[in-house]
């Protein structure tokens, strides 16, 4: 069994923590893992991406080669496309949020940001199934912008190709956070965990 | 990182981690280093657990110095780790060439983190010359496990040859994660008293020694365990790899079905080569490829001893099969295999359906929201403009590197290495008594003026140079993750120490000083007006920490757009705010055609407030 899994987005939005946090419930669990993160300088707005790469007997190296990604997660819409056009084909499945984190020559006028109808069909059309989910929202909702990151691993978790339950992820969890923390996490891992199991809003 | 002793015990581990784990492991006494990308995380690490470990861990103000710390530590038998990138390694040249010559007593490792591709740096320099050049022993790990694994084993070497080892990493390692089984953390060796007539002197009588040293090394490395050899016994077609080539291999031999055919040698020890080890596999082969991060190092030290030994073979790599400069990765090395074995390519899904797609955005690098470089340059382009001043900018090596782009309005003309930018400025303003006509300024960060602008300062001001120097301040270093330095009163270990005032010293110097808050925008930038009419030196200091930092501390100012003011693109104004500013927090409603404030991404500085020309944004409360 091998399972390649790209999580992207833009600087500090937590991907690489969160996948350290996936590596690591993985790991627990005796599964062979490699993760390697892509990002620039610190934490500028650029795009960041981390490879996660799990297998029951060879630890493989830290990037997956072109198209060969099993899962995109995104942390954001236009993230999202660049990663599958990439790393994708017609079998992968993608999550992502889809709130627009608006690049600077969008800013300044002079790129144009595509309409999510837009970036919603084509991700279709270039993967087996999507699931628009409004992270950063429903991490607002449950308390917390900057927790999105761990409610998308719930919903990563969800997949049939992740080989872990929200117990697996939660002896981490319990590993690196305490008291309110800890519990926010656990409750929004379990909101993008339920969201895929009850079949996501398409 | 765990600490726990726990031998057997695996961990997902970061390389950075897997450093910090084997330098435990190796029982070190000393630990030194000035921050640089990839590896600038190991110290902070280290300094976390020094106190609980019983050792000493320390940012240095600069690569010299830490080397220099580690010599010393070494003097009374400690194990001593210097951990520095590419660049870093570069600026310690003559102490580790006079180091070398004198030798060591307790170990000393030079962990040197290579960016090939450049990820956070200038250039993708090649660590690995350094060790030929100063005759010392070099190690390479291929994984995160061997990583940790070679730290305790360079610490024996170091000792058993009483001279310097480096280890060379690159980015994927120092970023990649992957499983750690853990070895046993030893008792704190105890130090040896040094004798009236103990000497480690760097002096050219060692020469003989030095060399035979290095021989002793290779010795050892014929033996190493960090050197494997997999596949076919006496196989024709044989790949050679160093670092992280291994695994993009090995899987590239699967993906072709090619992995009983090929033999892959996976070198360990780069420095003195395991001439016999390498020539007994070279001598069965007629085809080699060889897979390493940038430079054809071994590509180039193998073909050499092919050739002394006359074989006949053909060696390629960087000069042919792979692209002679760039990074390694799966996409380059199955290319590379493909065309050393003359398969076809499968089909590898990369843009899979081929179809037309919508037209993406690039997403360049910016400035952190709120950050005060923003300002700064923004306000340094308008002086300059303003006065039709054709003033020429030098610039140095830190965040504000990004104002070379969009970011900071393409803010500077110079950047080179780190302290750099003030003695060029110097140069080229010293031609203004000549007949060169345009007002020079320079620029560093803080913590860049500790590292190396200091002699530079002096330099400028025993010449009477006619610049303006600006100092960035914001409290930091802020690019390779808020680390210690002289200017912010802590250490490593988490104790305070007395702070180094910038002013203080510049106007020790004899320097005329002036202070400014970027924020301030309007004040700051009539101030550079004057001073850049100014005759001689004159060094002006921005003040303002940087956003991420004063996030943390400071209570957030709520800051939104009043949409009854602003009218976006059509006020005459047209979107100055996001047109020019681009603070990511200062975004664009394309509904209402108004600015708007991202209450996420808004740090709460305020600083847009004060550009946009109708006071449209509104700021309320918070700190100062
Ligand atoms: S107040 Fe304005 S400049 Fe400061 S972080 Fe917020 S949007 Fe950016
Ligand atoms: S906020 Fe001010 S600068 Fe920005 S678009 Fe509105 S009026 Fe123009």
């Amino acid at each position: 069994m091998m399972t390649n899994v790209v999580i992207c987005g833009i600087g500090g939005q937590g991907n690489i923590l969160a996948s350290g946090l996936m590596g690591s419930a993985l790991v627990e669990m005796g599964y062979k893992v490699a993760v390697g993160e892509t990002y620039g300088a610190s934490q500028r707005g650029g795009s960041v991406m981390s490879h996660l790469r799990v297998s029951d007997d060879v630890e493989r190296g830290v990037l997956i080669p072109h198209g060969k990604a099993d899962v995109v997660v995104a942390f954001e819409p236009v993230e999202a496309l660049r990663i599958l056009r990439v790393y994708g084909n017609p079998e992968t499945k993608v999550i992502y949020d889809t709130r627009p984190a608006y690049p600077l020559g969008v800013l300044i006028g002079e790129d144009e940001y595509p309409s999510l109808e837009d970036i919603d069909a084509e991700i279709k059309a270039r993967s087996s199934i999507s699931y628009p989910l409004p992270a950063t929202e429903m991490a607002v909702e449950a308390g917390n912008a900057k927790v999105a990151n761990i409610l998308m691993m719930g919903a990563l978790a969800a997949l049939d190709e992740m080989p872990l339950g929200p117990d697996d992820f939660f002896k981490v969890l319990e590993q690196n956070f305490h008291g309110k923390a800890l519990e926010l996490n656990k409750d929004v891992f379990m909101v993008g965990y339920r969201h895929i199991k009850e079949g996501g809003v398409k | 990182m765990t600490t726990k002793n726990e031998p057997g015990k695996t961990y997902l581990m970061q390389g950075n981690e897997a450093i910090v784990r084997g330098a435990l492991e190796g029982g070190v006494h000393f630990a030194s280093s000035y921050p640089g990308s990839p590896s600038s995380q190991v110290l902070g690490m280290l300094g976390h657990i020094a106190e609980d470990q019983g050792f000493r861990a320390e940012w240095s103000t600069n690569e010299t110095t830490a080397l220099q710390s580690c010599m010393g530590a070494s003097f009374a038998n400690g194990r001593a780790i210097c951990i520095v990138k590419q660049n870093g390694l570069l600026f310690h040249g003559d102490t580790i060439h006079c180091g070398a010559l004198g030798g060591v007593k307790g170990g000393l490792v030079i962990v040197s983190s290579d960016d090939p591709d450049s990820h956070s740096s200038t250039n993708e320099f090649d660590s690995r010359h350094m060790a030929v050049s100063a005759n010392i022993p070099m190690l390479e790990p291929a994984s995160v496990q061997e990583t940790k694994d070679m730290i305790p084993y360079a610490f024996e070497l170091s000792e058993e040859l009483e001279q310097m080892v480096l280890v060379r990493v690159t980015t994927r390692i120092c970023h990649g994660r992957g499983s750690v089984t853990l070895g046993e953390i030893p008792e704190k060796r105890p130090f040896t008293p040094i004798g009236l007539w103990d000497r480690m002197v760097g002096i050219n009588w060692l020469h003989g020694f030095l060399l035979e040293k290095l021989e002793r090394a290779r010795e050892a490395f014929e033996v190493s365990p960090f050197n494997h050899y997999t596949g076919k016994e006496d196989a024709d077609k044989l790949i050679i790899t160093g670092g992280t080539g291994m695994k993009y291999v090995q899987e590239a031999l699967e993906e072709y079905g090619a992995d009983g055919e090929v033999g892959v040698l996976s070198l360990g020890c780069l420095w003195p080569l395991p001439e016999k080890l390498i020539l007994k596999h070279l001598s069965k082969a007629s085809k080699v490829l060889v897979v390493e991060e940038v430079d054809p190092f071994l590509e180039e030290h193998i073909s050499a001893i092919a050739g002394k030994a006359r074989l006949n073979v053909e060696i390629q790599g960087r000069a042919d099969l792979i692209p002679p400069i760039g990074e390694l990765n799966p996409e380059v090395v199955f290319k590379a295999v493909r065309e050393y074995l003359g398969v076809e390519p499968k089909c590898c899904g990369e843009g899979c359906p081929a179809m037309e797609g919508v037209n993406i955005p690039a997403r360049e690098l910016t400035f952190c929201a709120g950050c005060p470089h923003r300002a700064s340059f923004f306000i340094l382009k308008q002086a300059l403009r303003q006065e039709g001043h054709k003033g020429v900018v030098m610039g140095d090596i830190g965040c504000y590197t990004m104002a070379g782009q969009r970011a900071g309005q393409y803010g500077y003309h110079f950047m080179s290495c780190m302290g750099s930018g003030i003695s060029a400025a110097e140069g080229l303003g010293q031609l203004t008594n000549y007949g060169f006509d345009q007002p020079v300024v320079s620029l560093c960060g803080d913590s860049t003026f500790f590292h190396s602008v200091v002699p530079g300062l002096i330099n400028a001001k025993m010449n009477e140079a006619n610049i303006l120097h600006i100092v960035l301040d914001n409290s930091a270093t802020a690019m390779t993750g808020f680390q210690p330095h002289p200017g912010t009163g802590q250490t490593a270990m988490g104790f305070d120490t007395e702070k180094i005032s910038i002013t203080a010293l510049c106007e020790s110097l004899g320097c005329r000083v002036w202070r400014a808050d970027p924020f301030d925008v309007e004040n700051t930038k009539n101030l550079i007006c004057e001073l850049i009419g100014m005759k001689g030196l004159k060094v002006l200091i921005l003040e303002q920490p940087c956003a991420t930092l004063a996030a943390k501390t400071r209570e957030k100012k709520k800051v939104w757009v009043d949409t009854d003011i602003c009218r976006g693109s059509n006020c005459g104004c047209d979107g100055y705010c996001s047109r020019v500013w681009g603070c990511p927090g200062n975004i664009w409603d394309f509904e209402k055609n108004c600015a708007a404030i991202d209450e996420v991404v808004c740090v709460g500085c305020g600083a847009c407030a004060s550009i946009c020309p109708s006071g449209a944004i509104k700021v309320e409360g918070g700190d100062a």
